[in-house]
Parts: C-alpha cells; sequence; structure tokens
C-alpha cells in the first residue's frame, strides 16, 4: 500500500478546471519532484493533495498508516499578518502541535526537535527574535523548520529554496536528501531541474500532458526530452 | 487619606465588592483572546454578536424571563457559530453580512423594547444594557457565581488550547494541511467569545464590548513581539485598567463600563507612546 494514492483527479478553483486526470502514487522513501511552468497547476495540486482545497472529481487516499497530522508543509507562500506578533521559537514549536491530538502541552521531546530542527536550518541565533522582523530567505528557513517539527513521514514542499541564497540552497538539498536518506518520503515542487534531476527518485511533470515516473523515465520520455531541452536553451540564451 | 477612607466604606458593602471581583475575571478573560480576534480580523464579530445579545435581552425582558441568560447564552453562541461560518465564506461579504446582523438586532430589540415593556422607564432600561451604566453594582450573588464560573471555564479553555490557538491564529493553512481539527478550534474560538461578550455584557454594556476585547490586545502588541509576551502584558492590561476604572468610577461616581473604556483608552495610548520612543532609541 502507498503513502499516498491519486486516481484520475481533477482539480481547479470552483468552476475553473485547472488540470485534469492526474494519477500517481507515492510510497514510503520515494522523492517525487513535482516540474512545470509558472501557472502549470502544481501549487494548486498541492492544496488539493492535502485538502486545503476539495478536488472537483477523482481520489486522494492515504495510506501505509500515514496519517493525516504526520504530514509536514512549506506553502510557497505564506502570508503573515503584517504586525502579527510571534517569536521565531513559537513558530517552530507549532509544527509540533498537529501530531498532538488533544494533548495540551508541549513535551521536552517536542522541545527538542525545535530546537535540533532550528539549528539545522542555522536559525538557532535567532530563535527568541520576532519573526516579521526576520529576511525573507530567514523566514523561509524558519518555515522549513516548523515543516521539519511536523513529520517523520511525509514531507510536502512548495519551492523550499525560493528566496534562499546559494549556499543555503546546496545545503538544503543536501537536508533534503539526507532526510530523505533517512526514510523521510519528500514531495517537492521545484524549477530547479538539475536539482531535481540528480536528487529525486520519481518525476511528476505537469504542462503539455501530464508525466509520472522515474527520474529514468523522465529523461528518455518525449515530454522530459522536450522540457528539459527547452531549460536548457532558456539557460544557454541567458548566457549569451 | 480621605479617598482611602471612601474607599474602604465602599469596600464594606458585598455588592461593591462582588462588582469588583467580576470585574476583573471579565477584564482578564475578554484579553485573552483579544490577540486571536484582532489578528483574524474578528474583532467586529465581537461587536455584531454584542448587538445580538442585546436584541436577545429585550425578547428576555419582554417574557418576563427569571434569568435572562437562558435565552441570551444560547442565541449568542449559535449566532457567534453562524456569524464565524459566513466569515469564512469568501463569497458572502462576511462584514457586510455582520453589519446588517447587528444594526438589525439593535433596531428589533430597541423596538421590542419600546413597545411591550412594562417597565416605565423603557430609554433607562435601554441605556443600561447598552453602555452598562449601573448594572454592575446591582448583581445578585447568582450573577456573581454565574459569572465566575463562566470565566474561570473561559480561562481553563484557553489555557488548554493556548498552542491550538496559536497554531490556528499564526497560519491556519499550515495547521489544516498537518491535520490539525482547524474548523473545530475555529468554532471553539467562537463559543469562547460568545462567551465572553454574554459575561461582559453585565459589566460595560453590550455597545462597549469590543474594547475590552481589542485595547488590551492593540496595547500589547505595540510593546511586545511574541505571542506569549503579548497575551500575559494584555491580560495584566486589562485588570489594571478595569480596577483602576471601577474605582475611579465608584469615588467619582462616572458610569463603570464608559469610565473602563476610557481608561483602556489611556493605557493604549501610553502603550504606543513607549512603543514609539524604544523603537527610535
Ligand atoms: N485562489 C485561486 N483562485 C482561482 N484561480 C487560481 C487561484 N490560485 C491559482 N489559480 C490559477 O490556477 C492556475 C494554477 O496555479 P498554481 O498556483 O497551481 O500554479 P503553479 O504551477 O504553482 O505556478 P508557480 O510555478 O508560479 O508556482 C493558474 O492559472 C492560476 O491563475
Ligand atoms: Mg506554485
Amino acid at each position: 500500500m502507498a503513502f499516498l494514492t491519486c486516481e484520475h483527479l481533477s482539480i481547479g478553483y470552483e468552476d475553473r478546471e485547472v488540470l485534469k486526470d492526474v494519477s500517481f502514487v507515492v510510497n514510503p522513501g520515494d522523492y517525487v519532484s513535482i516540474l512545470g511552468e509558472n501557472g502549470a497547476g502544481k501549487s494548486t495540486l498541492m492544496k488539493t493533495v492535502l485538502h486545503l482545497i476539495k478536488p472537483l472529481s477523482g481520489e486522494i487516499e492515504l495510506g501505509d498508516g500515514l496519517r493525516a497530522d504526520e504530514i509536514g508543509y512549506l506553502p510557497q507562500q505564506t502570508f503573515v499578518q503584517k504586525d502579527f506578533p510571534a517569536s521565531v521559537w513559537e513558530i517552530v514549536l507549532s509544527g509540533c502541535q498537529a501530531r498532538k491530538g488533544f494533548h495540551p502541552f508541549y513535551t521536552a521531546a517536542d522541545k527538542k526537535a525545535a530546537e535540533t530542527n532550528l539549528k539545522k536550518m542555522h536559525m538557532s541565533e535567532y530563535k527568541d527574535s520576532c519573526y516579521r522582523e526576520l529576511s525573507g530567505g530567514q523566514q523561509q528557513r524558519v518555515l522549513l523548520a516548523r515543516a521539519l517539527c511536523a513529520t517523520e513521514k511525509l514531507l510536502v514542499l512548495d519551492e523550499p529554496v525560493s528566496g534562499l541564497d546559494p549556499l543555503t540552497t546546496k545545503q538544503l538539498y543536501k537536508l533534503i536528501a539526507e532526510l530523505n536518506a533517512s526514510g523521510v518520503t519528500i514531495i517537492m515542487i521545484s524549477h530547479d531541474l538539475a536539482a531535481s534531476l540528480e536528487y529525486s527518485s520519481h518525476i511528476l511533470y505537469i504542462g503539455d500532458g501530464i508525466f509520472f515516473g522515474t527520474t529514468e523515465e523522465f529523461e528518455d520520455s518525449e515530454k522530459g526530452k522536450r522540457f528539459i531541452g527547452r531549460k536548457g536553451e532558456k539557460k544557454d540564451a541567458n548566457l549569451k | 487619606m480621605q479617598i482611602l477612607n471612601d474607599l474602604s466604606l465602599y469596600f464594606s458593602y458585598p455588592f461593591v465588592r462582588y462588582a469588583v471581583i467580576v470585574g476583573v475575571l471579565i477584564a482578564l478573560c475578554s484579553s485573552l483572546l483579544g490577540v486571536t480576534l484582532v489578528l483574524k480580523r474578528f474583532s467586529f464579530i465581537g461587536d455584531g454578536l454584542s448587538h445580538v445579545a442585546f436584541g436577545a435581552i429585550s425578547i428576555a425582558s419582554i417574557l418576563h424571563l427569571a434569568d435572562q441568560m437562558i435565552l441570551v447564552l444560547p442565541v449568542t453562541v449559535i449566532s457567534a457559530i453562524v456569524l464565524l461560518k459566513s466569515g469564512q465564506n469568501a463569497k458572502v461579504k462576511g462584514d457586510a453580512a455582520i453589519a446588517m446582523i447587528s444594526v438589525s438586532a439593535l433596531a428589533l430589540g430597541y423596538m421590542l423594547m419600546n413597545v411591550f415593556s412594562a417597565s416605565a422607564n423603557v430609554s433607562g432600561d435601554v441605556c443600561s444594557t447598552l453602555f452598562g451604566s449601573t448594572s454592575i453594582l446591582t448583581l445578585t450573588v447568582t450573577e456573581v457565581w454565574l459569572c465566575a464560573i463562566l470565566s474561570i471555564v473561559v480561562l481553563v479553555v484557553f489555557v488548554l488550547f493556548y498552542n491550538k490557538i496559536f497554531a490556528v491564529t499564526f497560519d491556519e493553512n499550515f495547521a489544516k494541511a498537518c491535520g490539525t481539527k482547524v474548523n473545530l478550534y475555529n468554532l471553539l474560538i467562537a463559543v469562547i467569545i460568545a462567551l465572553i461578550i454574554v459575561i461582559a455584557m453585565n459589566l460595560v454594556g453590550s455597545l462597549l464590548i469590543s474594547a475590552l476585547v481589542i485595547f488590551p490586545a492593540l496595547s500589547a502588541m505595540r510593546l511586545f513581539k511574541s505571542f506569549r509576551s503579548v497575551t500575559i502584558f494584555s491580560a495584566v492590561f486589562s485588570v489594571v485598567c478595569a480596577l483602576a476604572g471601577m474605582l475611579i468610577s465608584i469615588l467619582a461616581g462616572t458610569p463603570v463600563g464608559a469610565t473602563i473604556v476610557t481608561v483602556d483608552l489611556g493605557g493604549y495610548a501610553l502603550c504606543a507612546l513607549i512603543g514609539r520612543v524604544a523603537r527610535r532609541s
């Protein structure tokens, strides 16, 4: 049984269909990258899978003992009220919240996890800072630490490296690969083709038609070749 | 010295002591959820609910219910749930719906009281329901107990659900995606608001309740930057202002609700000033 099975999923907003007939499977230990151009519907798909919006039709099934409160999520954009008073520590710790059920308080283990994840994101020294006074990249790291706190099973990331500097980006990819190696399943939306091809085990491509398969299958497929070619051209054009 | 003598004289009356106890409890409870309400843009719901409660009270008094709470409490709680649901639904203009409900309740309540009331002093009754004028000093022992019990319920629920309330307030989508029962907690928040409003109507009347909810939170947000410190400071701020307001009102003979709100306003101005100075240095 897979962690996540989507069959003939049709998604969109109210009566506007964004994508139809999406089917894919995520097994424990997979590293799935979702590729596609701006506006293709990647974030919409992810929100549907996380039950933030309803699918227009089709099935989303969680399986293999994965519960809804064992999923960590990094949204593409987090809209935080301009004057929200919240310290970095409070936010990271709130990642532990969902799986506590009705248990009211954080335990020493939760705090330990929050501390470890802050350290992984190199944000320990900002523990007591006010979230809204951090830079965009620092905020992203805090939210990543929160997402890491929320799960040991499935991590869903919507463009996690946007706004991060090259060094942190590299470290982050390494970190995600390590997490994956230690058993955390990853679903990641990314515009970083090279990194996706390097790290992921499966690719879900959304664009002129939908492709789902292993990374090798994608590189050999028509759609894959075309997409990789286009991206390559763009890079060359930028260099000229 | 004269003031102290006056105060000790007043405090020898049990109804004054009751009023002060209840006032402090109400101030404490209403400040707790303030931050959440302000940040979720729910502060207007408090306003709408208090008008609904006013309508319910006028109906209860026409029906000559011995205990008005029997009607007022459930009506307000149900309205809270309805308003919250309509506020979430982006298609219905939440704020317009609330404005509509609240003015209708106000108008209907006043009309009913005028038409059916047996009391000789209708405008006096209406005025004290709206502004809470003297009602705090005429509390019965039962009302004091009811207030105390409701306040303790609110306090306990708030402490137990503090972490969840933070998660749901800060980032509802994340909480939902990670499996938190967001709707349940939003419901809980709505019910607590309704409870607080019903309790607080005794103290400041239905028109001024929002002040008790909003001022402490806004003042604390001027000075502090973490959720916990803001929550704690708003509780302290609210209790201090309510105590000061009640003492002033007893000594100077000013209306209780209006005096407390005026003190709140002064406190807010002070916090804003300190916040600005602190930021500049
Ligand atoms: N809240 C919304 N209501 C209606 N339509 C929306 C909404 N959000 C996005 N869309 C539309 O859905 C389509 C897909 O958007 P989506 O955000 O899923 O794209 P994406 O693949 O994540 O793009 P990007 O790479 O820019 O993040 C777009 O055409 C967009 O206009
Ligand atoms: Mg997107």
